[in-house]
């Protein structure tokens, strides 16, 4: 091989070695930017923390009138879980579909309903649980939510409800019908 | 994640000199050592003015004689809500007030017109468990603040343009700064917030100039460390014992005094054993950041109760002896006395200031308190004890007066509260306190009317106090009674005045040092848990407070009207107010 072909060679090979990187990076990018989107349309949902973290969420284990259970979302194109950004957290519940109130039943999946996990107040984890009253609260200031009617404010410092995820049901598991309701905004500029 | 950038001071900060109309700034006289060792009378240059901690300020123009006709001169809306804790500082005319988000003022303080502004453009998902900021420190011809996402910012005092910040830890995973940060010789000193997420806490130095660490001291041992055996097993990476208030300094010594905060979980079955440096006051070399001596207020604590508010540095006289001390009125209900030594912390004695049920005695040598079981709850136990979570005292300063060898405590009397711990997981960045809430509780928190875990004792006829002690003769001088609870730092001046905010019907009130008859008073726009000030210009005494309630304040007023079941409403929204006497208009 001459040396101008070996040139060549080296310089084709280094372009495409380059734009393979080039590729690769913006998968990356695109992945890293599917971690952070909110929960979408079609997702399902899978646990976010504990002994079934990363598993498919079944309506059939979620116990009847107990506490949030937090977890993201996940494509179920690309498998990318949203877990980019703690602002993706989505808490279900479980309710007789009888006790929830209209506008709730009309975004429920079988008496199950899920909101965003982040306080409209100053941003923190809805975390804590009151199994007395069934409302969830926020661990910071402890306003509380109420699960069966849009999370509207029951007590406490947040100025508004949380914005809840419309939900569907396949063969026992929970699908996005929709993104969230309204932004994750909080009192940032306080 | 951590990164420090010219960059991202650029995008992430925004500092508005011009268009808020500095007119004839005042010049501005550099801030050495030797200044902030002796402050001028007119001055006000750190969180209590002094290094010892006293919050006294030695004008006496404002006097008991006519204080009744102070008046505000004017007021600064801070255009922002939650609680404004952090007290005006002055410098030869020039004030810095900063407020919740991390945000600083500058203004002249004679006058009150803006000379610039930072506003901090926090991260999307920061969550704030206590929104607010206690202000700045001043060093050469800078400025510094500690910020809410965990970072040290160094701003140019006069523009306010930003030289340097510089992250000291991850917000992500539970640590947040409120505190105003320590200047002694060159070095810009802090601590860290993030108890209740599981954090390990720590004191660290940064080069005034750089902002590059100069040393930094966990409040909790590693492996190998003295002490780290009083944490079993991986407890101690997560063990708590924050530092989120302004520490104190002996230069004599050069030793800095932090409090801790307490460990966590809260529930000391969590963590069996002594859980060294928590709920402490901890001595560290100003050079070096080593620890030189240590007293822990209580050990393996159960109630929340964090020892944040660091000592006073003043002389006791113990029989005929004169000691160099510590004082501390301990959020645990406790007034502590100990002795300050160059390589140690010594305890002479200790007597509560309000109800206390947890402790069953003192060690009259070591300090070490002994605990009723009843009064110590646990995971799965619950227990009533007195002083209720938020303290005896809790974060706002108390004042030391030389003219009336007083000192002023802001406590809370007949407080009790129900704890009941709880497994939990630690995980990142997520709440860590393992405590149980709402019906999960048994006991006698279940039976709180209320739903809550706070309760007032049997017969209680007040909350708040206002108290004098004469700490020569260990005895409460006096005590003015608030009906409800008491939220306010503490300012005494050498006009024989003590002022002081912290209740809910929003007063700013005056009262006489050696009496504590009230002198006059003020209604702002909110409730007052700002540290208030005073200093001089051209022959003219300020006081200076911020009024906006929030964070802790507005939780105790809401755990008190889950106790009655009532509603109070008190304003959000921080103003700032100066007060002069009429001649000064």
């Amino acid at each position: 091989m001459k040396p101008r072909d070996r040139r060549t060679l080296f310089k084709s090979t280094l372009a495409f070695l380059l734009g393979l990187r080039g590729v690769g990076r913006a998968h990356a990018q695109d992945e890293e930017a599917a971690r952070k989107a909110r929960p979408q349309e079609g997702d399902f949902l899978i646990y976010a923390f504990g002994d079934k973290q990363g598993e498919t969420v079944r309506i059939a284990d979620l116990e009847p009138n107990g506490e949030q259970v937090t977890c993201y979302a996940k494509d179920p194109n690309t498998g990318v879980v949203r877990d980019g950004s703690r602002l993706n957290q989505v808490l279900v519940l479980r309710f007789d579909p009888e006790e929830l109130a209209e506008e709730t039943r009309a975004v429920s999946a079988e008496g199950v309903v899920a909101y965003s996990g982040i306080c409209t107040h100053t941003g923190c984890d809805i975390s804590m649980w009151d199994d007395g009253t069934r409302y969830m609260l926020c661990s910071c200031h402890e306003t509380e939510f109420d699960p069966r009617n849009s999370a509207v404010v029951i007590s406490g410092p947040a100025p508004r409800r949380l914005p809840y995820l419309p939900l569907k049901q396949e063969d026992g598991t929970l699908i996005a019908a929709g993104s969230f309701s309204g932004k994750i905004r909080f009192q940032k500029e306080l | 994640m951590i990164c420090s950038s010219k960059i991202l001071v650029l995008i992430a900060t925004l500092v508005v000199p011009a268009a808020l109309a500095a007119q004839d700034s005042p010049a501005y006289r550099p801030v050495t050592q030797e200044r902030l060792l002796e402050p001028e009378p007119e001055n006000w240059l750190m969180y209590r003015r002094t290094y010892d901690g006293w919050g006294y300020s030695p004008l006496e123009q404002i006097d008991t004689s006519n204080v009744a006709s102070l008046a505000p001169l004017w007021t600064f809306s801070t255009s922002a809500n939650e609680g404004h804790q952090s007290p005006p500082i002055v410098n030869d005319g020039i004030m810095f007030i900063t407020t919740p988000g991390s945000r600083i003022i500058a203004l002249d303080a004679r006058t009150g017109n803006p000379l610039w502004r930072y506003v901090r453009d926090l991260p999307e998902d920061l969550q704030q468990l206590h929104p607010t900021n206690r202000g700045v420190a001043l060093w050469q011809d800078k400025v510094y603040v500690a910020t809410v996402d965990a970072f040290v910012v160094a701003l140019e005092a006069t523009t306010g343009e930003v030289v340097w910040e510089k992250a000291v830890e991850d917000y992500s995973v539970g640590y947040y700064m409120t505190m105003a940060p320590l200047a002694i010789n060159g070095k810009i000193m802090v601590g860290v917030s993030g108890g209740e997420f599981g954090i390990r806490g720590f004191v660290t130095a940064l080069d005034a100039e750089s902002g590059d660490e100069v040393w930094k001291t966990y409040t909790i041992p590693g492996p190998g460390e003295r002490g780290h055996k009083s944490w079993p097993g991986e407890t101690w990476r997560t063990g708590g014992a924050p530092v989120w208030v302004t520490g104190t300094y002996d230069p004599k010594l050069n030793l800095t005094y932090w409090g801790t905060g307490n460990g966590g979980p809260w529930m000391g079955d969590a963590r069996p054993g002594d859980n060294l440096y928590a709920t402490s006051v901890i001595a560290l070399d100003a050079d070096s950041g080593k620890l030189r001596g240590h007293h822990q207020y209580h050990w393996n604590g159960s109630w929340d109760w964090d020892e944040v508010d660091p000592p006073m540095l003043l002389d006791v006289k113990r029989g005929s002896r004169t000691r160099k001390v510590l004082v501390h009125p301990g959020r645990n209900g406790y007034l502590w006395i100990l002795e300050r030594k160059k390589k140690a912390i010594r305890f002479i004695d200790a007597v509560p200031y309000v109800y206390q049920n947890a402790f069953t005695s003192i060690d009259a040598k070591t300090g070490r308190p002994s605990y009723d079981p009843e009064h110590t709850p646990g995971t799965g136990k619950s227990a009533l004890t007195c002083p209720g979570v938020a303290g005896g005292k809790n974060w706002p300063p108390a004042a030391y007066n030389p003219k009336t060898g007083l000192l002023y405590i802001p406590a809370n009397e007949n407080t009790c509260s129900s704890l009941e711990g709880e497994e939990i997981e630690y995980r990142p960045g997520r709440r860590f306190t393992g405590v149980a809430t709402g019906a999960r509780r048994s006991g006698a928190a279940k039976k709180n009317k209320g739903g809550g875990s706070f309760f007032l004792r049997e017969g209680w006829d007040h909350i708040g106090e206002l108290q004098a002690w004469d700490l020569n003769a260990g005895k409460k001088v006096w005590t003015q009674e608030f009906e409800l609870q008491l939220w306010g730092p503490v300012l005494t001046t050498g006009g024989g005045l003590v002022f002081m905010g912290g209740t809910s019907d929003r007063y700013f009130r005056a009262f006489d040092a050696t009496t504590g008859d009230i002198l006059w008073r003020q209604r702002t726009n909110s409730g007052i848990t700002g540290v208030p000030s005073s200093y001089e210009i051209d022959g003219t005494q300020y006081v200076a407070v911020q009024s906006g309630w929030g964070v802790d304040a507005q939780r105790g007023t809401r755990a008190i009207d889950r106790f009655f079941g009532t509603k109070t409403y008190i304003p959000f929204g921080g103003v700032l107010w100066v007060f002069a006497l009429p001649e000064a208009d």
